[in-house]
């Protein structure tokens, strides 16, 4: 498997990590249920998911990839950060 | 006052002929991580292009002045090697010395690109890594820095702590190179 990083091109998997589901973390306010459901409960999708990695070994960004866990097909890669 | 010796980080090892491969150590030079305040990086370049004579060069570049080069260094950081950094870049960038933090092997010879192919996960052949080029990555699980600073030469820096590892992967990869013929 290949990322390309947006800052670095494309690379070799082993230079990444996995950092787990990519979520839209839930206001302070958005109570108990809304926490609860970002602290422990995660899809686990056969088909597209949005995912974090990060660029460990090349420029040290946090990606945003979306990838197809059956095939493996990646469908975008943006910086976590945005353009900051 | 003690008189203390400096050591090199690869010392004794190095320098080595393998083949028609040259495994060099890089002569002592100051070295500056520079890491601009956030939406600094356009006044962290204004300095360091008045102080040195250099702007800051985008992802995945060098640039060289007289005995100083500047590298990108990952995001929204760059190393300032061969000078102490100069008046005005504190302002807008945190700084630090890392002057002893790093072994830098100098890599010659055309064959210099098998060599490193056997350890680093990039395709580092001139017309994938031109002159001037520059990239973090992982040499044989370390992590690692590598710019092309001439047509047969890569500059290979890794941890200090790590130089014994260093010149003994180059040099086995070398030799398995050498012994292709
Ligand atoms: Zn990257």
């Amino acid at each position: 498997m290949r990322l390309s990083c947006p800052i670095c091109g494309e690379r070799d998997r082993r230079e990444f990590h996995y950092g787990g589901a990519a979520l839209e973390r839930p206001a302070p306010e958005a109570g108990a249920a809304a926490w609860d459901a970002y602290l422990h409960l995660r899809e686990n999708p056969a088909g597209r998911s949005r995912e974090l990695w990060y660029h460990e070994s090349g420029c040290t960004a946090w990606l945003v990839v979306e990838r197809d866990t059956v095939t493996h097909e990646i469908h975008g890669v943006t910086l976590a950060a945005g353009g900051r | 006052m003690a008189e203390l010796i400096a050591l090199s980080p690869a010392g004794a090892a190095l320098p080595k002929r393998i083949g028609a491969v040259t495994l060099t150590e890089a002569p002592f030079a100051p070295m500056t991580g520079i890491s601009p305040h956030a939406g600094e990086v356009a006044q962290v370049s204004a300095a360091l292009e008045a102080a040195h004579g250099l702007a800051l060069p985008g992802p995945g570049r060098m640039l060289s002045g007289a005995g100083i080069e500047v590298l990108w260094f990952g995001r929204n950081r760059w190393l300032l090697i061969g000078a102490a950094p100069g008046d005005g870049l504190a302002a807008h960038a945190a700084l630090t010395d890392q002057s002893d933090a790093w072994v830098s092997v100098i890599v010659q010879g055309a064959a210099g690109v098998d060599v490193l192919a056997r350890l680093v996960p990039v395709d580092l052949r001139p017309r994938a890594f031109a002159e001037g080029s520059v990239i973090r990555t992982e040499l044989f699980h370390m992590p690692a820095a590598i710019a092309r600073t001439g047509a047969e030469d890569l500059r290979v820096m890794c941890f200090r702590s790590m130089a014994g590892t260093l010149v003994h992967d180059l040099v086995t990869a070398a030799e398995a190179v050498a012994a292709r013929g």
